[in-house]
């Protein structure tokens, strides 16, 4: 009986074994690529919203602390989307027949809230709050990024739970004196521009950090990681 | 540990091849002649050993939890499993949806979006006040809690205030008005109503009735009297099945007028109940009542502890907690008071305390009375006696003249004037009420509120009277489309009290405002409105109506529509909202000379051979039908029974014995020819020759939740036997119905002569050996562990649960369910033991089945340091935080119970089944917003209240103070009527769990096993007189 298949055929079988596992291997490196890329995250993608907000104009250009419109971001869970009336507050006097603001004029002529699309969007079994944040020195574009150079409102980061626990597990990386959280220019302490709290200079973040974990009285790390920090 | 026999018996674990689990009565004989009867047992299949039992108890879920026994094809099986394996890949990780914000566009000026703003309003039941405070979130009211600062509560709430969040959510409820079923609007109701109004002002308001239930709302009873003067011959009636025409009467007997009686059990030494349930949740006063019983309760407490004797004729949570209890007839209740009042030397005769035999002259009844004689009257001014809505009128004025003579008057009671403004003989008042419409007298009765086609006196066939022209307008005001609504032309939707502005007197008269959270979700009336528009003052809003009530009440001004109010009053107003009630609006008390001349009852049939008594009482759980959608209390297991989504026939086990029946066996009663048919439920201490009904279930027309559930024993109850009938005729039918209870499911095994789970000693063994709850089972020491030892340096959190305090009403389970968001799963799902609760109220019986002690143990998680759920969970879905909570991690769970299989304390819940209801718009805006909603597959427990840590933990680290103890408290803590549990922080050596845990009384239940719980019992203590306690001693040996 004549041979079925030809020995190159073992050739195959031998490249089979070895590109199961690659395949295996590949496979799942593409999956945890596919499910960290943007289209899951949304990371750095723009969305439509009801009037082209820009942050780069309001924060950057005009100076607005983040706390004129985010009011309840040191006292409660959520920064706070300001109503309507706040816009209306500069918009009935300037730039009142903007054709670009009808919708926040339709929205207090009318009494409908405008609806914007979230931009950070955490899982609803995920319990965020931002006073405390807030209140331990984080500051707000270690999250969200350079705000004011966004002339619409991008999600900077993943917010999967890996970027939550690299800060959970090693907060002194981040923070910065609250002093400083709602100043948009600060930059971490170097040799050239070092950061003074209570009288002393610190030239490095991590020395920073340690002092400040101290000072704000932060929780241990395994405190906060605690999976009810975040969960429940 | 037997858990081979059960392996040995494969039968016993096949579906389809056993009985129902019934109590055999023949096996629970020859079982209790035996020696291994439990000492504590948990339902009467437990003391009898069945085989049932056992397994169920060795068993996680009881059987068929975890089996899909639905009629699903083998090929619709295939297709699911086929998507599921599909799937199941892709949900570990998904994109989020698309989700919008939508701020205000003029914020209101309190509210911060995400922190809650909590308000003070009032629950009205039965007329009655029940203060509150209801948290809100953006708003919605989302949690009812009692109101800290009012007298009436101090904190804790009933499950009726509790549950009627749900009420307001109820997506069955009425959403518009309707003529004849088809919806009309507003104006065109009030167009109709006026020109009704002027032909009545003609005729003086002839024609014209209002039926109410119960008011005490001083606001509306303002309105009916302004309407009554100007139409002078119309006529305002009042009704409510559960009404209390008796309490009345009786003070009318014995005072010449009627009285609202206040009871002050922290003053009380020695407490006689004469068939009084006063630690039931309806019971007028009960959550202050609860508490001031339970801190006399309390063997370490600063004052002596009390002694609770109770004649009763059901059994309730009142006999249990009792030293001593003798179950009675309801209508031998009036025989025993006589011959109390006499021995008390009161001025009465007649009344004897036993009628033959056993309990002759000389007989244990009456050594039991002498006993009490002497107690009462040892304990002058500071002796209580307190009987129920249902007892007759002559009891009620026995009773008060037994206070009298016990210097009770100004010490443990005052009297003041009646708390209802509405006729307070609602009896005569109905049956007026029918006389007029027979007799053609009536052209328009507008019903607010209540259900009377359901609940009237049969007799009166409320229903018959409706259909035709008898009445040729009747208009109803409700919140459902119920029985009444369905035969009056006019419906017009009620709001909810969280809807509308009214007030109500609480049960000491105090007045509060009810102000409400939130705009009608669906363009309600409240019963102010419905009489504006009678009196033609449309132009009022809810508001301004009560407002303006009260600026004339106190100002004597009257204000126009849209008028201003002084500044001086619009503060003290703003004062009353703010603190729930009116500063001293309570009615001064009473001096009142007692009379003692009391006329016997009317004498009634007496008990034959072959007939029983039948007891009519509110159900504890759906009151008087009126909660009957209510979910949630649906599935609240009755605090004896345990029975949920029904009522029963509840009979005692001699009785049934008597009739050779059996839990689950129809029976029918007839008394009189009236006829209802319902399921025998047998309850341990039940007394003999009766059986009780609670109405209020069969509703025909409840909704969704309510329709079908239970029986329908209004048929039975005409306007001259209410509550109690004698001469009633019991025949088996031959079929069975399965009642669904969830007593003995989540049971756990205790073997004979160890561990006891409920401890429990006597006040004389307590100041003997004060450890003797904790030597009833050996804790291991620290060490003698496999894993390492945590030490929990900064916060550990801890519960201490006084089992003495502890009263069975519920008020946990449901103040439990509303903050956690836990599912109803309906009775189907309770039968297979998937019900939800986070904790669960576990009955312990001791003693003889015909009249046992029992004890109420709450068992929520017992966030064990050494968690046995945490060791198996392969996912790590349950976790040990630092401040030693078992943390659940929701979104990690993946469903394979190992955890549940591991608990020995069974207080792990499964979705088995997707019982959220996600699609209701309405529910979505009730959850608690910081607690997650589970959906399938999903393990869920007790968190400690997790979201409340949390939030109290990063406020105090905001401000940089510490956590004040007593400040954070967990959901079931802040529902406990009775203060019985107590939550905080156990290394903060000065906080009151600390200390309680610290005291002699304090044992973990199964800490045997090492799992070091951190929620821990304090073992009860009764105080039993010396003198019986030796005569129920030496019976026993």
């Amino acid at each position: 009986m004549a041979q079925i298949f030809p020995s190159s055929a073992n050739n195959y079988a031998k490249a089979t074994i070895l590109a199961i596992p690659v395949l295996a291997i590949g496979l799942f490196a593409g999956y945890y690529v596919f499910m960290t890329s943007p289209y899951i995250t949304n990371q750095k993608i723009a969305r439509s919203q009801p009037v082209p907000f820009s942050h780069k104009h309001h924060v950057g250009g005009l100076g607005i602390d983040c706390r004129y419109c985010h009011t309840s971001v040191e006292v409660s869970s959520t920064a706070g989307i300001p109503p309507t009336k706040t816009c209306m507050n500069c918009h009935s006097q300037i730039w009142t027949n903007a054709a670009l603001l009808e919708p926040v004029r339709y929205s207090y002529r009318s009494g409908t809230s405008l609806q914007w699309e979230k931009v950070n969007d955490l899982p609803d079994f995920v319990y965020f709050n931002h006073s405390i944040h807030v209140n331990k020195g984080v500051g707000c574009n270690t999250c969200h990024g350079k705000v004011e150079g966004m002339a619409l409102m991008l999600q900077q980061n993943s917010l999967q739970m890996e970027w939550c626990l690299e800060c959970h597990r090693a907060p002194e990386k981040n923070l910065r004196p609250r002093e400083e959280v709602f100043n948009s220019a600060y930059e971490q302490p170097t040799e050239a521009k070092p950061v003074t709290v209570d009288g002393k200079e610190y030239t490095d973040q991590i020395a920073l950090g340690t002092a400040l974990v101290h000072k704000y009285k932060l929780r241990s790390v395994r405190d906060i990681t605690s999976c009810s920090t975040c969960h429940r | 540990m037997d858990s081979e026999t059960t392996m040995s018996k494969p039968e016993a674990v096949c579906p389809g091849k056993q009985d129902d689990p019934k109590v055999k009565l023949v096996q629970l004989q020859e079982h209790l002649a035996g020696d291994d009867a439990p000492e504590y047992w948990r339902s009467l299949e437990e003391l009898a050993g069945s085989a049932e039992f056992r397994e169920s108890m060795h068993r996680e879920f009881p059987k068929g939890a975890s089996e899909w026994l639905d009629d699903v094809s083998r090929r619709g099986f295939m297709k699911l499993m086929g998507a599921s394996v599909a799937l199941a890949g892709l949900t570990a990780c998904t994109k989020q949806p698309t989700e919008y914000i939508v701020p205000y566009v003029r914020q209101p000026e309190e509210l911060i979006p995400g922190r809650p703003l909590y308000f003070a309003s009032a629950m009205t039941l039965g007329g009655y006040a029940n203060p509150v405070l209801v948290e809100a979130h953006e708003y919605r009211p989302t949690h009812i809690e009692g109101n800290p600062d009012h007298p009436a509560s101090l904190g804790g709430v009933n499950i009726f205030a509790q549950a009627s969040l749900l009420d307001m959510y109820d997506p069955d409820r009425a959403q518009y008005i309707t003529y004849l079923g088809q919806q009309r609007s507003w104006s065109a109701f009030t167009t109709e109503i006026r020109g009704l109004m002027n032909a009545q002002k003609a005729l003086k308001g002839a024609g014209l009735r209002i039926l109410t239930q119960t008011i005490s709302s001083p606001t509306l009873a303002a309105q009916i009297k302004a309407l009554l003067e100007q139409m002078p011959e119309a006529k305002w009636h009042a009704w409510e099945p559960g009404n209390r025409d008796n309490v009345y009467a009786g003070a009318q007997m014995a005072f010449g007028q009627p009285v609202e009686t206040q009871y002050h059990f922290d003053k009380a030494d020695v407490i006689l109940s004469l068939d009084g349930d006063f630690l039931s949740a309806d019971f007028p006063g009960f959550t202050r009542y609860a508490r001031d019983f339970a801190k006399r309760r309390n063997p370490d407490g600063e004052a002596k502890m009390n002694r609770l004797y109770v004649m009763e004729s059901g059994a309730t949570p009142t006999g249990m907690k009792a030293d001593h209890r003798l179950p009675v007839l309801a209508s031998q209740v009036e025989g025993y008071a006589r011959a109390l009042a006499a021995a008390l030397g009161v001025g009465v005769s007649g009344g004897s305390f036993g009628e033959n035999g056993k309990n002759g002259e000389n007989g244990e009844n009456a050594k039991w009375a002498s006993a009490l004689v002497a107690d009462l009257k040892a304990a002058h001014g500071a002796a209580v006696v307190v009987t129920g809505d249902h007892q007759p009128a002559a009891v009620h004025a026995l009773v008060h003249a037994i206070n009298g003579a016990l210097g009770a008057v100004g010490s443990t009671i005052t009297y003041t004037d009646p708390v209802p403004a509405s006729p307070l003989n609602q009896t005569g008042s109905i049956y007026e009420l029918s006389r007029d419409i027979k007799d053609g007298k009536v052209d328009a009765l507008f019903i607010l509120g209540g259900n009377p086609v359901f609940d009237a006196p049969s007799n009166m066939d409320f229903a018959g009277m409706f259909k035709g022209d008898r009445v040729p307008l009747r208009v109803y005001l409700g919140s459902h489309s119920n029985e009444t609504a369905v035969l009056c032309q006019w419906h017009v939707n009620e709001s909810h009290f969280l809807e509308a502005w009214s007030d109500a007197r609480a049960y000491d008269g105090t007045v509060s405002v009810v102000q409400p959270l939130i705009e009608p979700l669906y363009e309600s009336r409240s019963p102010h409105e419905m009489l504006a528009v009678l009196m033609g003052q449309a132009g009022f809003t809810g508001p301004e109506i009560v407002k303006f009530h009260w600026l004339k009440e106190k100002t004597g001004k009257v204000a126009a529509p849209g008028d201003a109010v002084p500044a001086d009053f619009e503060a003290t107003w703003r004062k009353s909202l703010h603190d729930g009630m009116m500063a001293g609006s309570a009615p001064a008390p009473k001096v009142l000379a007692v009379k003692t001349a009391i006329a016997a009852s009317a004498e009634q049939v007496a008990v034959g051979a072959d007939t029983v008594e039948v007891n009519l009482r509110r159900d504890p759980c759906v009151y008087d039908g009126r909660f009957s959608n209510n979910g949630w209390l649906q599935e609240l297991p009755s605090p004896m029974t345990k029975l949920t989504w029904d009522n029963a026939v509840v009979m005692g086990p001699a009785l049934a014995k008597q009739l050779g029946i059996e839990t689950n066996d129809v029976v029918s009663i007839e008394a009189d020819g009236r006829y209802a048919t319902g399921a025998v439920w047998v309850q341990a201490g039940h007394s003999d020759k009766s059986v009780t009904l609670n109405f209020g279930y069969g509703r025909e027309r409840a909704g969704r939740t309510g329709t079908g559930a239970g029986f329908n024993v209004f048929p039975l109850r005409t306007h001259d036997a209410q509550w109690t009938i004698r001469g009633a005729k019991l025949v088996k039918k031959g079929d069975t119905f399965k009642l669904a209870t969830t007593q003995g499911q989540q049971s756990i095994e205790t073997p004979v002569g160890t561990r006891p789970l409920a401890r429990e000693g006597t006040l004389a063994e307590y100041k003997q050996n004060p450890k003797f709850a904790g030597e009833m089972a050996e804790a291991p020491s620290r060490d003698n562990t496999l894993y390492a030892n945590v030490e929990y340096k900064d916060r550990s959190w801890g519960m201490a649960i006084d089992l003495g305090a502890c009263i069975g009403c519920n008020g946990c389970v449901v103040a439990c369910q509303s903050e956690n968001n836990i599912a109803v799963v309906g009775k189907d799902q309770v039968l297979r033991g998937r019900y939800m609760h986070w904790i669960r109220v576990d009955t312990y019986y001791q003693g003889d089945r015909n009249n046992p002690k029992a004890m109420y143990q709450p068992v929520p998680c017992m966030q064990c340091e050494n968690a046995p759920c945490e060791q198996v969970c392969p996912v790590g879905a349950t976790a040990h935080s630092t401040e030693g909570l078992n943390d659940m991690v929701y979104n990690r769970c993946v469903g394979t119970r190992y955890c549940s299989n591991n608990c020995p304390y069974k207080v792990r819940r499964f979705n088995f089944l997707r019982f959220q209801d996600l699609d209701t718009p309405q529910f979505k805006l009730m959850r608690n917003p910081n607690v997650t909603v589970r959906t399938r597959g999903v393990m869920e427990k007790c968190t400690y209240c997790v979201q409340r840590i949390n939030q109290a933990r990063m406020e105090s680290e905001k401000a940089d103070t510490p956590i004040v103890d007593g400040t954070l408290k967990t959901a079931c803590q802040q529902g406990c009527p009775a203060d019985a549990i107590v939550f905080g922080d156990i290394n903060d050596k000065n906080s009151r769990v600390a200390k309680l845990k610290a005291n002699e009384r304090n044992y973990g239940m199964l800490a045997d096993l090492n799992t070091r719980p951190r929620t821990t019992y304090l073992a009860a203590v009764r105080n039993p007189n010396p003198e019986l306690e030796s005569n129920e001693q030496a019976e026993r040996s």
